[in-house]
């Protein structure tokens, strides 16, 4: 990676940067005390996990802090030497846009859905250029296009953001923030809303475009393999303050504080587990799954969305079986399909001697009892009305166990989940992401399941709280034996926790085998595909030494 | 094994419910202390008004306000703020009555269509067409055809109001089912009446009181407007309707017999919806949303 | 496009089909001879058996409705208990004073309502937003007649400025139409911008917390260019929605409104039919009005689908 151009003026100078929050919180201030610089042609990564105050850093460079709620309270913000915390607000909008710009993380929301996007770039150059003139402005539209390769620009201007995917969009974004080559470009975690292999292109983007842009970039993001690919100096943030900065290579490979350590320690590395033998008979045993959404669309075309295409397969008794794919490859609707909260068109799904695909209502009741789901957003899947308590007795009580034995049984797996036996009495608001997805686990092992089926069940939460509740899944694993289905889009994470693991790519289940096989030797292009986008390649994959 | 570590509080959220929840209070206390005080006027109207609001006194015909008669006397003789008071009894009781009617049917038929696709289809056609009859009419057309009586009138109120609950119920199941929380109940093999009452039943609270609110105030002011067009109640039955179309023909004359009738109303429905307004702002988590809006 | 704006008008047809049979169903809330009903009061016998012959009185419930439905489908809405004429004649020659105080009422309301409630929701929480927003819980609150009373006693009896009774056709002496329509226009409107005022309030706050809000802030956007080159566009979809499921309020108004200041529109007749016991009338006044909301919201429909990209495409 070049080493930042020996530029004697940062083009973005922070000095003590303190944003205070509103009284009454758990702390005063969302950022305190905070000094880096920006210099050309280079990208800085401000890096933490979620509340470590990065994005409101974004927000106070930009000065779009919420008036009212957050402040700047202490420090300088220079852009090109001038202090923005002293700019006044018709100043600031000359600089918006102009000298400074930003790309937001969820494109599709961050654009204006009524307006054509060779408009909504168009804008910036008629807000800052209003002389220029409309063809000049035009060519510079299709230019800007090209640049971030978009295809056909002259076609794509004409459309509305709905129209295009997703990675199309963050290209949109970006074209907007280089229409008038500013000076820094702020973009906040530009790729999490984008799937991997789009998130790389992406990535790769950034960094081409530096090459021929003189900007400077200052990227915020939570993954450390984004801060491995592409950074070229690397600030770490927790509550607020800096923990350490520097080169990428002396942060991520001798980090000297231990919450440095501590984060990149907890990225998912490949690491692959030792090869079980195959059982005689498989616990769960799909075969040719097919289900298709159709919908007709306004033109009258009628449109076929293939969700499931002849989908297959075994899950042996105390295996977990992963299943990789990103977002739209059906490996939800899969998960919904086994647990019958969707009717597959056809295809078996046969489960203790029984066809679920047929099975009647009563069936599904006691089926329901023996294959459980943990779902991927703790915040959503327990009931914010009821104890937890509540909700870990419900289930089995209504499938005959006694009440006191159901509760014992709840605080019992509590403990196993690593929760005190007061957790039965508190409401899931109480507890944090990774504690309520511990409560979910909980819940799903009250009814003593055959097979989980967990969906996600980390991507929602910070990289160190999801390396403890992977271990925690280990850990029932060992101790209780059940088979698993464990869907992710991370590579990574499913190499740590899977025995097998198929790859679903527009429904169908392109290949499947034994983890270390299909990632060392991928038989599927798509698989080599995904492979090669799993950002932090520079971090090592500590299993395959 | 360690805890895993708690989340940072989102600062924005938690700012707007303790800075907002005051100011939200505030609705609810000044709506709901107006309402306190204009109902007790009116239950407690024998003992706040000597004055019979029956009797006719010949000799003080049209009578404009002063220290005897508050809000002056109507074509009869009769004294008006005794009348509004009496009177209040009556419309607050259509009211309340109809919006529980209206809240009640339109909550059972609405949780019948959130979970049954059959249901659903017949009646959402039902509930557009209802919708598309200007209530109004409906409720006159109602009560001129089976008679002006307690249950015809509070029925013809409720009957306009119910399709609006069933599209609130039925918005409501349609967006819970879809949370996890009730899959994953719905994964433990909980049947579905106990998934609807346990679970998805009680999102339906919040929204159903604020509209059950707004519902007593549209209620109150359909009782006026029926007994103003003149299909209310009989006309010997002191009611906010009743007075004021009692007032229509002399008007000119005499405008306290409309304007203090219809602005003791108006402050009543007003409180009501200040008080319908303050429950949606402290039930509706939606409006946490709005602190982004600040620039 | 096409395909879509006739699918609107097919969903249309099963809402007024609906409607019908409530209508249908209305009369035989009565507790006497839907034919009696119908006849009126003082009809003679025969009368009574002509109805009966005409709609199949006499025959099972779904002849009658089908007879009906056929009937109402050919536009024949009957005739008229008290003057003899047929039921649509005497709502056409009552259009016209209704269509022109909606219109006014219809035209104050976007012109002040919408800018209102734009500029509460852009002056969030301050005084101006209180302002607005307590109007428009009182506009809710005090009943149409009480404030069209009010604007008499106020602009007519005491200021003397505006007549308060009756109406003159804009067509015949624009003046004289414009003074008689001021304070009717007011008193009708006033429950419409209650309620535009509103929803266009809720609906600018709500995009105001958009990403491509702060987007367009990110570019360089003044904040007046915010406001109307971003949140407006995205806010008007659903205030248009609310524009066409309020026209309901608004013919309750009319109603209401033409009774208080005397103006022989459609509202009138209403009131007058339902006094008169005069049920032919009733029944077509309100499939007349229910096929108004309908056109009224497909309309809006089509608007839809030629204004926002994401139905069109």
């Amino acid at each position: 990676m070049t080493a930042p151009a020996a530029a004697p003026d940062p083009i973005l100078e922070v000095r003590d940067l303190t944003v205070s929050l509103p009284g009454g919180l758990d702390r005063a201030n969302a950022v305190e005390g905070l000094g880096f610089d920006v210099h050309r042609r280079q990208i800085v990564c401000l890096v933490g996990e979620s509340g470590s105050g990065k994005s409101v850093t974004a927000a106070a460079v930009m000065q779009l802090l919420p008036r009212r709620v957050l402040r700047v309270t202490g420090g300088t913000i220079r852009l090109e030497g001038r202090d923005l915390t002293a700019a006044g607000a018709a100043q600031m909008c000359r600089l918006r846009g102009n000298r400074m710009a930003m790309v937001f993380q969820e494109p599709l929301t961050a654009l204006n859905p009524v307006m054509r996007i060779g408009t909504q770039i168009a804008e910036v150059l008629r807000i800052h250029r209003p002389d220029m003139a409309a063809a000049e402005v035009e060519a510079r539209v299709l230019a800007l296009m090209e640049d971030v390769r978009l295809p056909d620009p002259a076609a794509l201007r004409r459309v509305y953001p709905h129209q295009i995917s997703g990675g199309q969009r963050q290209r949109v974004m970006i074209a907007m923030a280089l229409a008038l080559e500013p000076a820094l470009i702020i973009a906040d975690e530009p790729t999490t809303a984008l799937d991997v292999t789009t998130q790389a292109q992406i990535l790769r983007l950034f960094r081409d475009l530096l090459t021929h842009h003189d900007s400077g970039v200052l990227l915020i993001t939570h993954d450390f393999g984004v801060v491995a690919d592409v950074a070229d100096h690397v600030v770490v943030m927790r509550h607020g303050r800096m923990v350490e900065s520097g080169p990428p290579g002396q942060v991520l490979t001798r980090p000297s504080h231990p919450y440095t350590r501590m984060l990149i320690d907890a990225v998912p590395r490949f690491r692959f587990r030792a090869a079980v033998p195959a059982a005689a008979a498989p616990a769960l045993q799909v075969s040719n799954l097919q289900l298709t959404y159709r919908s007709r669309s306004f033109t009258g075309k009628k449109r076929e969305t293939h969700a499931l295409d002849d989908v297959s397969f075994t899950i042996d008794p105390g295996e977990t079986l992963g299943i990789v794919g990103e977002s739209g490859s059906g490996k939800t609707t899969l998960a919904r399909c086994l647990l019958r909260f969707e009717m597959p068109d056809s295809g078996q799904i046969r489960f203790g001697g029984r066809d679920l695909a047929a099975a009647s209502r009563r069936d599904l009741r006691d089926h329901r009892r023996r294959i459980q789901m943990v779902f991927q957003d703790p915040y959503k899947s327990l009931n914010p009305r009821r104890h937890v308590g509540q909700s870990l007795v419900e289930g089995p009580v209504h499938h005959g166990v006694p009440k006191r034995e159901a509760a014992e049984r709840a605080a019992g797996l509590l403990e196993m989940v690593g929760l005190g036996g007061d957790a039965m009495r508190r409401f899931p608001h109480e507890f944090s992401g990774g504690q309520r997805q511990r409560i979910c686990i909980a819940r799903a092992l009250a009814m003593e399941p055959e097979i989980i089926v967990a969906d996600e069940p980390v991507s929602a939460l910070d990289v160190s709280v999801q390396a403890q509740v992977l271990e925690l899944f280990e850990e029932l694993r060992r101790r209780i034996g059940f088979s698993m289905l464990f869907i992710t889009h991370d590579l990574r994470i499913a190499s740590n926790i899977c025995d097998r693991v198929g790859v679903m790519h527009r429904g169908r289940l392109v290949e499947i085998g034994r983890t270390e096989d299909i990632f060392r030797n991928p038989g599927h292009a798509y698989t080599r595909e995904l492979l090669a986008a799993v950002p932090g390649g520079a971090l090592g994959t500590a299993g395959e030494r | 094994m360690a805890l895993a570590s708690a989340p940072p509080p989102s600062p924005a959220r938690r700012l707007l419910a303790t800075g907002a929840g005051l100011a939200r209070s505030r609705t609810l206390v000044i709506g709901g202390g107006l309402l306190l005080l204009l109902v007790l006027l009116s239950l407690c109207a024998s003992w706040v008004t000597a004055t019979d609001p029956l009797q006719i006194r010949p000799r003080a015909r049209l009578r404009a306000p002063d220290w005897t008669y508050l809000f002056g006397t109507d074509s009869l003789g009769r004294d008006v703020f005794s009348r509004v008071l009496h009177g209040g009894q009556v419309s607050l009781m259509v009211g309340l009555l109809s919006a529980a009617l209206a809240a009640a049917v339109g909550t059972a038929v609405g949780l019948l269509a959130g979970i049954s696709r059959l249901v659903d289809a017949v009646v959402m056609r039902v509930v557009d067409g209802l919708m598309a009859i200007p209530s109004l009419l409906l409720a006159v057309a109602i009560v001129s055809l089976v008679g002006p009586n307690l249950l015809s009138i509070v029925s013809a109120i409720a009957i306009a109001e119910v399709p609006r609950v069933t599209r609130l119920v039925r918005g409501v199941v349609l967006t819970v089912r879809e949370e996890p929380y009730v899959r994953a109940a719905e994964g433990l093999g909980i049947p579905t009446p106990l998934l609807l009452v346990r679970h998805i039943l009680p999102s339906c609270i919040a929204p159903l009181v604020v509209q059950t609110t707004h519902m007593i105030a549209a209620a109150i002011l359909a009782e006026a407007v029926l007994g103003f067009l003149g299909v209310g109640f009989p006309p010997e039955l002191p009611t906010w309707g009743n007075i004021l179309a009692e007032g229509r023909p002399v008007f000119q004359r005499a405008p306290w017999t409309i304007v203090f009738p219809g602005l003791f109303l108006g402050a009543t429905v007003l409180a009501v919806n200040i008080l319908g307004d303050g429950l949606r702002d402290r039930l509706d988590p939606r409006l946490a949303r709005t602190v982004k809006a600040t620039p | 496009m096409g395909y879509l704006i006739l699918k609107r008008i097919a969903a249309a047809v099963p809402v007024v089909l609906v409607v019908a049979t409530i209508v249908f169903f209305l009369l035989r809330l009565s507790p006497g001879d839907p034919a009696m009903v119908l006849a009126g009061d003082m009809a003679s016998p025969q009368d009574v058996a002509e109805i009966r012959a005409r709609l199949g009185l006499d025959r099972p419930l779904p002849v009658q409705y089908a007879t009906w439905l056929g009937e109402m489908a050919r536009g024949n809405f009957g005739v008229s208990i008290l003057s003899k004429q047929p039921v649509l004649d005497l709502i056409r020659a009552r259009l016209e004073p209704t269509f022109v105080l909606a219109f006014c009422a219809i035209v104050l309301t976007v012109l002040l309502a919408v800018p209102l409630g734009a500029i509460a929701a852009w002056y969030h929480n301050s005084w101006i937003d209180r302002v607005v927003m307590a109007m428009s819980v009182a506009g809710f609150s005090i009943p149409a007649f009480v404030i069209g009373y009010l604007l008499i006693l106020g602009f007519s009896m005491s200021l003397d400025l505006f007549p308060s009774q009756g109406y003159v056709s804009p067509f015949d002496d624009p003046l004289a139409a414009a003074r008689h329509l001021v304070l009717p226009s007011l008193t009708l409107a006033v429950v419409f911008m209650a309620l535009i005022a509103r929803v266009t309030r809720s609906s600018v706050l709500d995009v105001l917390g958009e990403d491509f809000v702060r987007t367009a802030r990110a570019k360089g956007n003044v904040e007046r260019r915010v406001l109307w080159r971003h949140a407006l566009p995205n806010a008007a979809i659903p205030i248009i929605t609310v524009i066409g499921v309020g026209v309901a309020l608004l013919i309750s108004g009319v109603v209401v409104t033409e009774s208080v200041f005397n103006i022989p529109g459609v509202g009138l007749l209403t009131i007058d039919a339902i006094l008169a016991r005069d049920y032919p009338i009733v029944q077509g006044l309100i499939l007349f009005f229910a096929l108004v909301f309908v056109g009224v919201n497909l309309l809006i429909d089509i608007i839809y689908v030629v204004v926002d990209p994401r139905i069109r495409y």
